[in-house]
């Protein structure tokens, strides 16, 4: 489904990623850990063109999009959800008004049948008492539950998620986590940079580390944390679990 | 005491001077809400262009314009800019004044709306751009739906503020023969010979106006900011 080859990116003289290869399957979890600073965001927002890769390709659904126009990459987008740390809720609108901004808008949907498909989203999600509350009105973990909500929106065929967890009270993290879990065992596509060890564990199909720009080592989570190979990951794992 | 209201009598009363007055105030008024209109739509443009051309890189002869537009009204007086635009642009033909008044207050608010626009534009956080990107909105409407209502809000009670502003600026009009409220009363004062009480009135029916906007302004910034709380 995603393809990536060769991929580089550097800001100015800064070299954040240095060569990433891999390919994502439909259907498969990627769950991707690493230090800090070590450009797993990076890779993520590479992956829908948000970060313009120095060099190399990203070849979704048979298209590289590296090479697309604007026109075609803003149709690709609507096939990748992407959910961020800082939630990016529309501050100004309902949260009903959030999750069907752009179906409406960009002629995906009528308005009624937005409506329609985001009541049955916010149900899903748990928050349909809040569709017409603000983003304001509402706590960091329901706030992310909207955002992915937002991005479900669009039956996108991959989720995209950078730190979904990072940016909240610990209280909350639980009922984010639940509902990527959730999604994952209803056998939506993701790609998750995270911090959070018992997701990964729990519902990756695979674990990978990227360290310095490249992926050092990558695998299912049982030969991941079981027997990590690079003594890199070793130190990583040592200190984060 | 007598002499007081026989004053009152001669500057406002005697030959209905007081229409001076209200004629003025509704050319004052005219050239302040057109000016208005023209400048917000003429500063909307300039904003975007800007903070397009800051954030992308697009629109860069555009955007050059923009800039020496900016630089020039900002950098010189509204009066001379209203003289130049009555005697030099419009010289050789015949043109409502107060169509001149607009124009020049509009093309001058107009930038300084632009400044209080981008401001706004730029106070958006870039994750709202890229959160529109990532459901697959394009640039200009992620513009349209997301950015610029948050900027608008964000900016709206210095919008008002310029409003206030500008009223009290076409006081210079008279320059280019506009009888606009400050002229009016000027033309009783120069009929009677008595500054005094004419200059007073106008005075006066400046600072009703200003005081009364502005309270508007401070309830909107009021309900605004409870709208932020939730």
């Amino acid at each position: 489904m995603i393809e990536v080859k060769g991929l580089k990116k550097a800001f100015g003289k800064n070299e954040v990623l240095s060569g990433i290869d891999t390919v994502i399957n439909k259907g498969e979890k990627v769950v991707v850990i690493g230090p800090s600073g070590s450009g797993k965001s990076t890779f993520l927002r590479c992956l829908n063109r948000l970060e313009t890769p120095t060099e190399g390709s990203v070849i979704f659904e048979g298209v590289d999009i590296t090479h697309v126009s604007e026109k075609e990459l803003n149709k690709i987008r609507e096939k990748m959800g992407m959910v961020f740390q800082h939630f990016y809720l529309f501050p100004h609108l309902t949260i009903r008004k959030n999750l069907t901004l752009a179906p409406v808008k960009l002629k995906l949907m009528t308005k009624e049948e937005a409506d329609k498909r985001a009541d049955e989203l916010l149900k899903k999600v748990g928050l349909f008492d809040k569709a017409d509350s603000y983003p304001d009105m509402l706590s960091g973990g329901q706030k992310q539950r909207i955002a992915i909500a937002r991005a479900l929106v669009m039956r996108p065929d991959v989720m995209l998620f950078d730190e979904p967890t990072s940016a909240l009270d610990p209280e909350m993290v639980g009922e984010v986590l639940a509902l990527m879990k959730q999604l994952a065992e209803e056998g939506m596509t993701m790609v998750v940079v995270t911090h959070e060890m018992g997701f990964a564990r729990e519902v990756a199909s695979r674990v990978m580390f990227i360290d310095e720009g490249v992926i050092a080592e990558e695998g299912t989570p049982e030969e991941f944390f079981g027997s990590p190979k690079s003594p890199r990951l070793k130190e990583f794992l040592s200190k984060v679990l | 005491m007598d002499s007081f209201f026989d004053k009152l009598h001669e500057t406002f009363i005697v030959d209905d001077r007081w229409k001076y007055l209200v004629n003025g105030l509704k050319t004052t008024l005219i050239i302040t809400i057109f000016a208005v209109m023209i400048g917000m739509l003429l500063g909307f443009l300039v904003a975007i262009v800007r903070s397009t051309h800051d954030r992308t890189g697009r629109f860069k002869i555009m955007n050059l314009i923009c800039k020496l537009y900016l630089t020039v009204i900002r950098g010189t007086p509204v009066m001379v800019q209203l003289l130049i635009i009555y005697y030099v642009i419009f010289a050789s033909v015949r043109i409502d004044k107060t169509l001149v008044g607009i124009i020049a207050f509009g093309i001058n608010s107009g930038a300084y709306v632009a400044e209080i626009v981008r401001s706004g534009i730029m106070s958006i956080d870039k994750g709202q751009y890229e959160a529109g990107a990532s459901l697959g909105l394009n640039y200009s409407k992620t513009m349209k739906h997301i950015i610029l209502p948050q900027a608008f809000k964000n900016v709206l009670p210095a919008l008002a503020n310029e409003c206030i502003v500008l009223l009290k600026e076409t006081s210079v009009a008279g320059y280019i023969a506009l009888e606009d409220l400050t002229k009016g009363g000027d033309i009783i004062r120069s009929i009677t010979y008595e500054p005094f009480l004419p200059l007073l009135a106008v005075a006066i029916i400046y600072l009703v106006i200003v005081v009364g906007l502005s309270a508007l302004v401070g309830k909107l910034e009021r309900r605004l900011k409870k709208s932020d709380r939730g």
